[in-house]
């Protein structure tokens, strides 16, 4: 199955019918309809269905749907994941996930009906959401706790609040847990996206931001406005430099094959394992966004 | 308190949305609909058939609705009544009481 980019993961307000209309439109890898926080206790009944209608509806083509249910200790999101899921969104983003029971919990209510619907059990995946102390304590265990687990969310708002850090732009204070989370989702062989940069006026911060994240590994980032999506993309795009070292590695690899070859060499450099591996992670990107027709 | 009128609301006045009123009550006789719309001439017949197929795919044969939209599309104006009406019945049954 060919991998999936997530640089961008636009979170909807899932009671808004223009926004989720218009969702799919401005270019974001993955779109995130969301139940819980944007929508308030008394609408909470109404987005659902008003959700429900528009996956039923709406053709969002090549993004990823994902939907934030309410989590599942709420009197909310069992009742979420019941009447979504029987629409196949990609994905659902588990907030406030703390532990593999609430893996697996979500887990089994998904085996449930996609047995009741006819879908292949297995084919709507799970995003658990780590914005707490707890899930933070367990999130190696959460990467792994289901095989629908695709990828790790960061929630550095609730996070924070929860562990009485103070909130920074610079965000030394989280940068162990983002390291944690990270690790947790390369070992598992999943996604890690990172969390929202909430001053959608502030772009350079947004850029920064961004660049370090790409810098430490993560995949992609949550995003609250589409004009946070061209900025976010253009750090997560390789440049035309590094796809075409990139291009020279894979072309070397495979002149030192044909000529069976154990040693390769470019430019002087020796290409080993991690060299080739960064290449083809740089390819696929390249691939995902367009900018290259085969690797 | 079985006689008094239950009603529902849902849905926003804002773009692409409608908001709909349900009212279900003893006296009323059928099903009868005001609709306001911006697009009432082209789209008010369409609007319309979609309020009353949702109504009758809920079981709905008695009930006065108020429909102000402004230029949703038809999954949303089905869930908005469907919302109304779920609504309305919780506030029957809370009346029952």
């Amino acid at each position: 199955m060919e991998k999936r980019l997530r640089r961008t993961a636009l979170y909807i307000p899932g009671n808004n019918p223009t926004m989720i209309q218009n969702a799919g439109i401005f270019g974001a890898d993955s779109i995130v309809l969301d139940l819980e926080d944007a929508v308030s206790i008394e609408e909470k009944d109404a987005a659902r269905i008003l959700l429900r209608n528009a996956l039923r509806t709406i053709d969002y083509k090549n993004t990823e749907v994902v939907v934030r249910i309410n989590p599942l200790s709420t009197p909310y999101g069992h009742e979420d994941l019941k009447v979504i899921a029987r629409e196949k969104p990609d994905a659902i983003r588990l907030p406030k996930c703390e532990s593999v029971e609430d893996v697996q919990e979500a887990d089994k209510l998904l085996t449930k009906i996609e047995e009741n619907i006819e879908l292949k059990e297995g084919t709507i995946k799970l995003m658990p959401l780590i914005e707490s102390a707890k899930g933070i304590f367990n999130v190696f265990e959460i990467a792994r706790a289901s095989q629908r687990v695709v990828a790790l969310n960061f929630g550095a708002e609730d996070y924070t609040a929860d562990i009485g850090a103070e909130r920074t732009k610079e965000g030394k204070e989280l940068l162990d847990i983002r390291a944690r989370i990270l690790l947790a989702a390369r070992v598992a062989g999943i996604d890690a996206l990172d969390s929202v940069f909430g001053d959608i006026n502030d772009e350079k911060g947004l850029i920064e931001e961004t660049k370090f994240i790409k810098q430490l590994g993560f995949n992609g980032k949550s995003i609250i406005h589409p004009c946070q999506i061209k900025p976010v993309h253009q750090i997560f795009t390789p440049s035309e430099d590094e796809i075409k070292y990139a291009q020279r590695v894979i072309a070397a690899i495979e002149e030192a094959k044909a000529k069976k070859s154990g040693v390769i060499a470019l430019d002087g450099r020796m290409i080993d394992a991690p060299v080739a591996s960064r290449a083809r992670r740089i390819l696929a990107f390249a691939k995902a966004a367009g900018l290259i027709s085969v690797i | 308190m079985k006689d008094t009128a239950k009603i529902g609301q849902s849905g926003t006045l804002e773009s692409s949305d409608i908001l709909v009123m349900v009212q279900l009550s003893p006296d009323q006789n059928g099903i009868r609909i005001e609709l306001e719309s911006p697009s009432k001439k082209c789209f008010g017949s369409q609007i319309l058939k979609t309020i009353k197929q949702t109504l009758h795919n809920l079981g709905i044969m008695n009930a006065y609705v108020k429909a102000q939209d402004r230029g949703a599309l038809d999954c949303t104006i089905n869930a908005r009544v469907e919302t109304a009406v779920k609504r309305a019945l919780k506030f029957k049954e809370k009346g029952d009481v």
